[in-house]
């Protein structure tokens, strides 16, 4: 009987990085403690978080299970899938706030941009394994206009934020797969310089962010006054916190979107720069695991793939708790693994399976 | 493709070594891959220490500027609720509107005994034992921070005393507060639904209209009917107010101020003189009518009874009333038009009978011999006519008038159940109407596809599955299968009296906004042009003035003084097995729905209708007066009202049913 448990155990654990997973349920365990508290002590919060942390699951280990060279096969589908929705998006999406970014399929909506965040870096990785040994600055054209037109299609929604990120993916393969120096810091000096050319193209919404992080004073009842009531709630935390469900930004109502993209501002008022220390550390195994992953890596679409997720994962971490802390400018992106909202931690616990499956698979094929 | 990726792959790791050539420039990429993933690490590793850096700045270093912000943080932006939309029907008189009043809320998380608070409170305003009753269901439903009304409507008298006794009171509060108001209690109850407090289900639809923001301060949403349909029109924008706070939260100081705007007024369709006299046609009985005007689907009256108070539920309903209302068998909260799905009866005859003439299954003059049964050729079982001795020679005109079976028996027998299907389907049974309140069901209409999927389950073997002649049959007449809901019926007879071009049944005819004073009429371009035959339409639409000049519902619609067109119908609840029906041996519950349909005037209709009593015996008998009053009343004005012949006994034998 025992042996049947352990043999069933195995099955399930086999592909599973045991580092990875302990990072990732250290992490989920804190964004649920801090949801309770940020949700006013919502149940039904907690519990509609933790289903969709069950089929997040769920899917890490599908994908944990699904053998790298199968996901090359898929990369050129999905990729076209992904545009080709995105197009749909443009021309019969459900509008939301303004924003065109939803499509619907009857019994579900669904955002394609979503999918197109590890469409995009699969695709290219694909492709530099394809032409492997022999990739000229033409394939780097290429590659960037797979990059462009996705990106493209996301900014026009309006939703500049996660195009940003989506060419951060896309940028993270080129880099990885050995894009120039001289030709990234080319790229950063015309992009300066394009600077006012693009200011002249945001919508009047994404100005008036850039305009409010330079100066939260302009605009005390919106992006502003989250920037500095997120900077009271932290501050006033100091070094051990207010302690949990007693943080008083919190539950006086001062800080806006707090079980969502402010749930980091919630955790640092009550737990303090330690607590805060504490996540920086999970998140900094979490990646370094993820790169060790990506460094012993066997093919080079595994390679790029892993590096291209695991760097994704540092970006969003990084983005969100610098938008809190008001080292950047406000964007809409969750913390990962901690924020309220089922999409993005389904999609975070599939790269984490991806990431799983590369290591799994590594000496399978190299030998 | 799958050989060139071995290869590389081979190619890359397969030979090892570092020293062998072919290997050699993949060792070199690999070394520099890794040299590059050490360097994302690096800036990695100094943008967490940068985030660090930041978060020792705030904490510690500004620790003590931040702690004093948080403490005097006084500046706390209030919400300001929008004023709801006021709901009209078509002529201006007020279904729904919103007021201004005082409530009495208490913060329970500041408060350290709720029981005794209560008390205390209790000796400065009067609290009612329902009143703690409900105040502790509120309780159980909210969030910690939340702060719930105790006392609702206060008078004036009221809050000058509790305003001077306010400083016994830490965590009560006097508010200012929009009630909703239904002036018309019971009536319409059904198409107007109602609010209620926010619940979580809410807040969760508020998050995917992406409208958090607007519904801060807003406590009520819409629940039910219009309310809840036409909520984001309703609703409003929410204003703000910036405050300066004192220790306890209390506002002192008014800084700024965006004022809030209005929802939108909604103009309904209905007429609720119609709608009183359509209520008050119904009496006590149970049942749902809806009246369209078939030229634009415009829905003039909407009726499930029995009703219930929308009142009741604004404020949050007490246990005692919602246990009466839940449990009662008359079922007050089923909206019967929308949600009550009954077998067609005999009504569904005109329609099966155009479908013949589309079909060419049947011509107006060809005739049938009914000897008052029909038999599956080759079966024992005798499909029963209403009248024992049959109709004899039975035409097209005569089978709607005097509602033969088995001219329709004999029809269904000859017509694939599939090709009915898709002609009813087209005249809207078993569809959606699509009318612009929610909840609405799909009803049944029967076909071999429908069969298959229904018995699907596991339980089910193939010869459940599978289609039988004798589910046709009883089809044939609107029995078996068949399940319609009134507001399907009410627009297939519109579709027909308006000569097949179908209308989106609507409650809504125009939103107003208050602000700018633009008023958008909903969608009018919806109509449909299904092809309907002009010389097929005017046989079946003759037939129908026929029953209610010579049919069965001739003794209801005697003297009038208009020209009208109709069909009985009687849904069976209860299978007798072939026993003759006595009404008065049956009891009450598993009595026959009575159904009836009708359109005035016959040649230019401005009203269609569709009537269920549920248990009401035959159509023409129970059903029929109703419509007459109803069509009197939008035809003739008042002066008609009261002047309807009371039909009390039965039709005569030979007007079957």
């Amino acid at each position: 009987m025992l042996a049947i448990a352990s043999r069933v155990w195995e099955a399930l654990a086999r592909r599973i990085d045991t580092m990875l997973f302990v990072c990732a349920i250290a992490i989920v365990g804190v964004g649920i403690v801090t949801l309770f508290s940020a949700s006013d002590q919502s149940i039904p919060r907690i519990t509609g978080q933790l289903a969709s942390f069950g089929f997040a699951i769920a899917l890490m280990w599908l994908f944990a299970n699904i053998p790298p060279q199968t996901l090359a096969r898929a990369a050129v589908p999905l990729y076209v899938v992904g545009v080709l929705m995105l197009v749909g998006v443009a021309m019969f999406g459900v509008v939301v706030n303004g924003s065109r970014r939803w499509l619907n399929f009857g019994f579900a909506r669904f955002q394609p941009s979503e999918l197109m965040k590890i469409a995009l870096p699969m695709m290219l990785a694909w492709y530099f394994q394809k032409f492997e040994g022999r990739i000229g600055w033409k394939d780097f054209v290429l590659a960037a206009v797979l990059i462009v037109v996705p990106v493209y299609l996301i900014k026009r929604q309006p939703d500049l934020g996660t195009s940003l990120l989506i060419a951060a993916s896309g940028f993270y393969v080129l880099y990885l797969a050995g894009l120039s120096w001289k030709i990234m810091v080319g790229l950063a000096a015309v992009g300066a310089a394009a600077g006012p050319f693009v200011w002249q193209h945001l919508h009047d919404y994404q100005r008036e962010r850039i305009l409010t992080f330079l100066d939260p004073a302009r605009d005390p009842l919106g992006a502003g006054y989250h920037s500095s009531q997120a900077s009271i709630a932290l501050g006033s935390g100091g070094v051990v916190g207010k302690g949990w469900l007693n943080g008083t930004q919190t539950h006086l109502d001062f800080l806006p979107e707090r079980h969502t993209d402010f749930i980091f501002a919630v955790f640092g008022e009550e737990f303090g720069l330690i607590g805060n220390t504490l996540l920086l550390i999970l998140y900094l195994l979490l990646i370094a695991r993820g790169m060790m992953i990506t460094a012993n890596a066997s093919t080079l679409f595994s390679r790029l793939l892993a590096g291209a997720i695991t760097l994704m994962f540092f970006t969003y971490a990084f983005v969100n708790m610098g938008m809190v802390s008001g080292l950047l400018p406000v964007v809409g992106v969750p913390l990962p693994l901690v924020s309220y909202g089922g999409t993005a931690m389904v999609s975070l616990f599939i790269g984490l399976g991806v990431l799983m499956s590369v290591q799994a698979h590594r000496k399978l094929v190299a030998t | 493709m799958a050989r060139r990726l071995l290869f590389t792959r081979r190619n890359g790791y397969g030979s090892g070594g570092l020293g062998s050539g072919g290997a050699s420039g993949a060792e070199r990429d690999r070394f520099r891959f890794r040299r590059r993933l050490a360097i994302a690490g690096v800036l990695a590793l100094a943008a967490f220490a940068g985030l660090f850096a930041r978060f020792f700045y705030l904490q510690v270093v500004q620790h003590d500027h931040y702690q004093t912000l948080a403490e005097t943080n006084r500046i706390a932006i209030v919400p300001i609720v929008p004023n709801r939309g006021v709901v009209t029907d078509r002529n201006g008189v007020v279904m729904a509107q919103s007021f201004s009043g005082y409530t009495l809320e208490i913060m329970p998380a500041k408060v350290k005994s709720l029981d005794a608070t209560i008390d205390a409170l209790a000796d400065v305003v009067e609290v009612t034992p329902r009143d703690r009753k409900r105040f502790r269901k509120l309780l159980e439903e909210s969030k910690n921070f939340e702060s719930l009304p105790i006392r609702t409507r206060l008078t004036d008298e009221e809050v000058a005393r509790f305003a001077v006794q306010r400083f016994r009171f830490p965590g009560v509060e006097i508010k200012a507060r929009l009630f909703r108001q239904y002036p018309f209690g019971e009536l319409a109850s059904h198409l107007v639904g109602y609010i209620g407090r926010i619940n979580d289900k809410d807040v969760e639809r508020i998050a995917d209209w992406d409208e958090a923001a607007n519904y801060k301060g807003s406590d009520y949403i819409g629940k039910v009917g219009i309310e809840l349909s036409y909520e984001r029109e309703l609703h409003g924008t929410t204003g703000w107010e910036e405050v300066e706070v004192d220790a306890n939260g209390r506002a002192v100081r008014t800084l700024s101020r965006t004022p809030p705007v209005s929802g939108s007024n909604l103009t309904l369709s209905i007429d609720i003189e119609l709608q009183k006299t359509a209520e008050a046609a119904f009496g006590d009985r149970r049942g749902g009518l809806v009246a369209i005007d078939p030229r634009n689907g415009d829905v003039l009256a909407f009726v499930s009874k029995p009703g219930f108070d929308p009142n009741l539920f604004v404020d949050g309903i007490d246990p005692a009333n919602w246990q009466e209302l839940n449990e009662s068998p008359d079922k007050p909260l089923l909206n019967r038009p929308l949600r009550g799905a009954y077998p067609p009866g005999s009504t569904i005859k005109p329609f099966l009978a155009l479908s013949a003439l589309h079909s060419g299954k049947r011509t107006p003059t060809q005739t049938i011999f009914d000897p008052g049964f029909f038999q599956i050729p080759g079966q024992a079982h005798r499909f029963r006519d209403d009248k024992p001795g049959g109709h004899g020679s039975v035409d097209m005109y005569k089978s709607i008038v005097v509602s033969c079976d088995t001219y329709y028996y004999m029809l269904a027998n000859e017509t694939d159940i599939d090709d009915t299907a898709r002609f009813l389907g087209n005249l809207g049974f078993g569809r959606k109407t699509g009318i612009d309140i929610e909840g609405e069901l799909t009803g049944v209409l029967p076909s071999r596809e429908w069969k298959r999927q229904r018995f699907a389950g596991k339980n089910y073997r193939d010869e459940h599955r599978k289609w039988y002649l004798g589910d046709s049959i009883s089809a044939g007449i609107g029995q078996g299968y068949n399940a319609f809901t009134p507001i399907q019926l009410a627009h297939a007879i519109a579709t027909v009296a308006n000569d097949g071009v179908a209308f989106t049944p609507h409650l809504v005819k125009s939103v107003q906004n208050v602000k700018t004073s633009e008023v958008r009429e909903i969608a009018r371009d919806s109509a449909v042009n299904l092809q309907l035959r002009p010389e097929f339409l005017a046989v079946i639409k003759n037939a129908l003035v026929g029953v209610n000049k010579e049919g069965t519902s001739a003794a209801a619609f005697r003297n009038a003084g208009y020209v009208s067109g109709g069909k009985t119908g009687t849904a069976q609840v209860f299978s007798l097995k072939g026993e003759k029906y006595t009404e008065h041996k049956v009891d009450e519950r598993l009595r026959d729905h009575a159904w009836f349909i009708a359109y005035a005037p016959a040649d230019k209709p401005t009203i269609a209708l569709a009537v269920l009593v549920e248990n009401g015996g035959f159509g023409a008998q129970a059903a029929a007066p109703i419509a007459r009053r109803v069509i009197d009343r939008h035809l003739l004005g008042d002066k008609a009202a009261g002047a309807a012949p009371v039909v009390q006994e039965r039709p005569g034998d030979d007007e079957s049913d």
